[in-house]
């Protein structure tokens, strides 16, 4: 399976993303943001960081960027694009997925585990994970989900929630939310859902020696879906 | 502008320092002259009150590669690997404007380390805020953390440990202290002497704004009633800038273009081109007109003296300029050929075809003055006795709920997560642990970082505060498996031109100078930071410890959480019953003299190699070191953490049970063993002469003493998570 990893100026889970992707079995390939053409990719990734530092507004600027018209055109054409934290903020950015996402409700970075509840699993992310619930990590600013409420209502009926913040017992309570997303919301899909944005990094927890184990069980799964 | 001597005494000169100038210039410098003199002669870049002092200080070792006087420390860890590092202060910006302050001073250590060729792994911070009472101290605390948060977050560098502390003397005066650790190959690593006639001086990051001039001189002056009017002296950080910086640095660092590199921190180009022409004796020559320039019409003045952040200075080999251009054109940074090395050991400004400095390299460095100011000698304080009937009505159970909410005890959580703690995927120990642990990517090699201060005990008594704080940072590695190294110093003082002030900063010097020695934990890099005082009023002295050490299997690494019913606990060191200057004096009995506990050195080592040989041997569980509040602060802590409980039993001493849980006697640690391996444990412990107690046995989730007294951990844990967030809510 071949991956890109995206770099923007002021990327900075780019490395972490390639070595994870690297770890379980993807041959990866890192792709400037000046590059005009995408390499042969089974996926796309838009790793996490500080993308043109957030000036004017998260994402924003890295939506514009040279290689996002590939990206573009690799998503319309049903390629498989992953953005992760500033990656989904660069998603939503393009339109490629629904909504806002904004400050954090208390006005703070929050760097911690999180637990997600899978929302749909008819999809090649989430397809064949045995949990319901995972444990991932989180560490933003902006990651407080928002959309209109014609918007929600179609993502309901699409099924596009990808991941609910939740507790370890798939419990999704006001109490779980990290960042004041509306219903919860961590991650989504677009409508065909070969496009994901989600706020959590698995790129992080991929062994037991670091916050835990759950993003491994993510891309073993990711990439057998893929074959 | 005409130049005398009110002129220079305005820019913070002594009238004698002057005088000297004129000697040394054999004629009255011109303003722009003025103006480098007195940035280099500043206490802040001149250390002209400290180098005496610090010269005593051990800096050499095995492990050392590059002692003091570089950009940062450098350390060996073997296979090829260095670990560079170095902590500074950014006290005075932080009070007058907390987040830019904090995080430009994040951003100067950082740029310190990746000028070496190193990429920075982690970042550390010490943090001390004034009284909680105190009105300005919940804002400042609220814009450090931001601003720390703020540059560390976006740089992608993970933040894995630090310390906050509350305390009246830093009302008007609190200190940030900021360190980070950089990883490099021992044969890539760049130095700031420049050498070879007739190259390239390179600007690079960057435009020069107005931002920041003299910042270096008011980091050298005590605050007044007016320092409001200094905000425009603090400088205004980018640290996006600083990524792209960093990443261009480090692609030219993978060529042979550079023969040397250095950051422009305080006193920017001024500092930076003659650092380099110094070092490397020499002249350097440069060409104002091509300095790149975000405001127009800026003098020469302004420019030499600007403290924008994120700029670097290089100096490049012949016929490099375009290759090195190119990097810097993909990172969108400026890039500017501003002058030359020269052999005339003079430093030679230009701007509009005009000679506007002319000065001989020496005369700013090996002339700048160097003081041997008055100090006075600390008496040890007389111990206080403390009465039966002072504690009779305590129960151990609610000292130790206080201790656990004390502000300088409980749990910082909310400060550290708002820093990315495992960005770079290899922080294998967080924030809120005995020290924090990241492995070197791709080996099976970890560094552990701590920092710590404990400005009571310096303050109580300077030599064994100093001393204190270098074995305390020493405990710290032990306890997580590390093999301790090397340290770095942040040394946070009041005045020098007051003798108390200054007897507290030679005897803390003295302390740490001699625990290094005696623990072969050399001093590798540091910084000092006087005039840490509001009008007469010094802060408490706080000597700031960073140490650095090596797990050499990150499999190996010891935590602080307890980890199994029915594992025995151990206490190792010996128990004195030392309370003077402990929290519970200071704090529940409300008692504030007398001695900080004594510290005994060769306890510390033989203590200190004896735990890591039970980690060696895999016998050790868990571990912590003993420090504020004593044994049961220790454990209620090892509980909270593992979410476990533990039966406690005294031991038989003749010390009273208030004097064993909470004094504060150096040299401690806490471990949890298994059951079966207790023979060969005490085996271990006897033959290196290593005092211990038998403390008790873990439990599911009540912490019991002697059977008789209870709590849940749940109960604890509450009374040390709530204060901050409680505090910072309200």
């Amino acid at each position: 399976m071949k991956s890109s990893v995206i770099t923007f100026p002021g990327s900075n889970c780019d490395r972490d993303m390639d070595v994870a992707l690297k770890k379980f079995g993807f041959k990866n390939k890192m792709v400037w943001h000046a590059d005009a053409e995408l390499p042969k990719s089974d996926l796309v990734v838009l790793p996490g960081g500080f993308s043109y530092g957030d000036y004017l507004r998260c994402g924003s600027m890295a939506s514009k960027s040279k290689i996002m018209q590939s990206v573009i055109n690799f998503a319309n054409s049903g390629g498989m694009v992953m953005g992760i934290c500033n990656g989904f903020q660069i998603l939503v950015e393009t339109g490629l997925v629904p909504g806002v996402l904004l400050r954090n409700k208390y006005l703070e970075f929050i760097c911690k585990n999180v637990f997600v509840k899978i929302n749909d699993k008819k999809n090649k992310y989430f397809k064949n994970v045995d949990n319901e619930v995972l444990e991932f990590h989180i560490a933003h600013n902006e990651g407080n989900y928002f959309c209109t409420n014609d918007q929600l209502k179609e993502i309901e009926d699409n099924n596009q929630i990808a991941i609910n913040y939740c507790d370890e017992n798939g419990k999704i309570e006001d109490q779980f939310n990290p960042n004041g997303s509306l219903k919860n919301i961590a991650g989504i899909f677009n409508k065909e859902k070969n496009v994901l944005g989600m706020m959590p990094h698995p790129e992080r927890m991929i062994d037991t020696s670091l916050s835990g184990e759950d993003g491994s069980l993510f891309f073993k799964n990711l990439i057998n879906n893929l074959k | 502008m005409i130049v005398n001597e009110q002129v220079a005494v305005d820019h913070g000169l002594k009238k004698d320092e002057y005088a000297k100038i004129c000697e040394l210039l054999k004629r009255t410098p011109n303003i722009t002259e003025l103006g480098i003199f007195s940035a280099m002669w500043n206490e802040h870049c001149s250390y002209k009150s400290s180098r005496l002092h610090l010269k005593k200080l051990p800096t050499k070792g095995k492990k050392v590669i590059q002692g003091p006087g570089e950009n940062a420390g450098v350390i060996d860890i073997e296979d090829n690997d260095a670990i560079v590092f170095k902590i500074e202060s950014h006290n005075h910006p932080s009070f007058i404007e907390p987040y830019q302050g904090a995080a430009t001073g994040v951003g100067g250590i950082m740029r310190d380390v990746f000028t070496m060729g190193a990429r920075p792994i982690a970042n550390l911070n010490s943090i001390h805020f004034g009284s909680p009472q105190n009105k300005k101290t919940k804002n400042l605390l609220r814009g450090v953390v931001h601003g720390i948060g703020g540059y560390g977050n976006c740089m992608g560098v993970p933040t894995i440990a630090g310390q906050t502390s509350f305390d009246s003397s830093y009302n008007g005066n609190i200190l940030v202290n900021a360190m980070t650790l950089g990883l490099v190959k021992k044969d890539k690593i760049f130095y700031s002497k420049a050498a070879g006639l007739n190259k390239p001086v390179i600007y690079v990051g960057s435009k020069t704004g107005r931002d920041g001039i003299h910042g270096a001189s008011m980091a050298s002056a005590s605050f007044d009633e007016k320092i409001e009017e200094k905000k425009p002296t603090v400088q205004v950080g980018d640290p996006f800038t600083e990524k792209l910086l960093l990443e261009a640095c480090l692609e030219l660092m993978a060529g042979d273009s550079i023969i040397a590199i250095q950051d422009m921190g305080a006193a920017g180009l001024t500092s930076s081109s003659i650092e380099m022409a110094s070092k490397g004796n020499l002249g350097i020559e440069i060409n104002l007109n091509k300095v790149p320039c975000r405001e127009t019409k800026m003098t020469p003045y302004e420019i030499m003296l600007s403290e924008s952040q994120e700029r670097m200075l290089i100096v490049l080999e012949n016929g490099k300029e375009e290759k090195a251009k190119k990097i810097f054109d993909k990172w969108n940074l400026d890039f500017a050929v501003i002058g030359k090395t020269t052999k005339s050991k003079k430093i030679e400004l230009y701007f509009d075809e005009e000679k506007v400095a002319d000065i001989p390299v020496n005369t700013l460095v090996e002339n700048s003055p160097m003081y041997d100011r008055k100090w006075k000698k600390a008496k040890l304080p007389k111990k206080n006795k403390i009465k039966k009937e002072d504690t009779k009505h305590l129960k151990i159970i609610d000292v130790l709920k206080k201790i656990l909410a004390n502000p300088n005890v409980c749990s910082k959580e909310w400060i550290w997560q708002q820093y990315d703690h495992t960005v770079m995927g290899d922080t294998i120990q967080k924030p809120g642990g005995d020290a924090g642990v990241v492995r070197v990517h791709g080996t099976d090699k970890a560094i552990a970082a701590s920092v710590d201060s404990s400005a009571v005990y310096c303050w109580a008594h300077p030599l064994t505060g100093g001393k204190q704080v270098v074995c305390e940072s020493f405990r710290n590695l032990i306890s997580v498996g590390a093999k301790p190294i090397a340290i770095t110093n942040c040394l946070n003082f009041g005045s020098p031109e007051n003798e108390e002030n200054m007897g507290e900063f030679v005897e803390c010097v003295q302390g740490i100078g001699e625990a290094s020695e005696y623990l072969k934990f050399p001093v590798v890099s540091g910084n000092v930071s006087f005039y840490n005082q509001t009008k007469d009023q010094g802060i408490k002295p706080t000597p700031t410890i960073g140490g650095v050490g090596l797990i050499k299997n990150y499999q190996n690494m010891i935590t602080m959480d307890f980890k199994e019913v029915d594992n025995l606990v151990l206490v190792i060191g010996k128990t004195e019953g030392h309370i003077d200057q402990s929290l519970f004096a200071r704090n529940i009995l409300d008692e504030k003299n007398g001695p900080p506990p004594e510290v005994n050195l060769f306890n510390e080592k033989n203590n200190g190699e004896t735990l890591l040989k039970l980690i060696d041997n895999n016998f050790i569980k868990s571990a912590h070191d003993v420090s504020l509040g004593g044994i049961i602060t220790a454990v209620a802590k090892m509980c909270i953490k593992g979410k476990k409980g533990i039966n406690i039993k005294k031991p038989k001493y003749l010390i009273n049970e208030i004097e064993y849980f909470f004094a504060e006697d150096q040299g401690r640690y806490i471990i949890e063993i298994n059951k079966k391996d207790f023979k060969k444990v005490a085996d271990i412990l006897h033959k290196n002469a290593v005092h211990f107690d038998e403390l008790g046995t873990i439990n599911e989730n009540e912490l019991y003493i002697n059977d008789k007294t209870k709590v849940t951990i749940d109960e604890l844990s509450t009374s040390n998570k709530s204060w901050l967030t409680k505090y910072i809510s309200k």
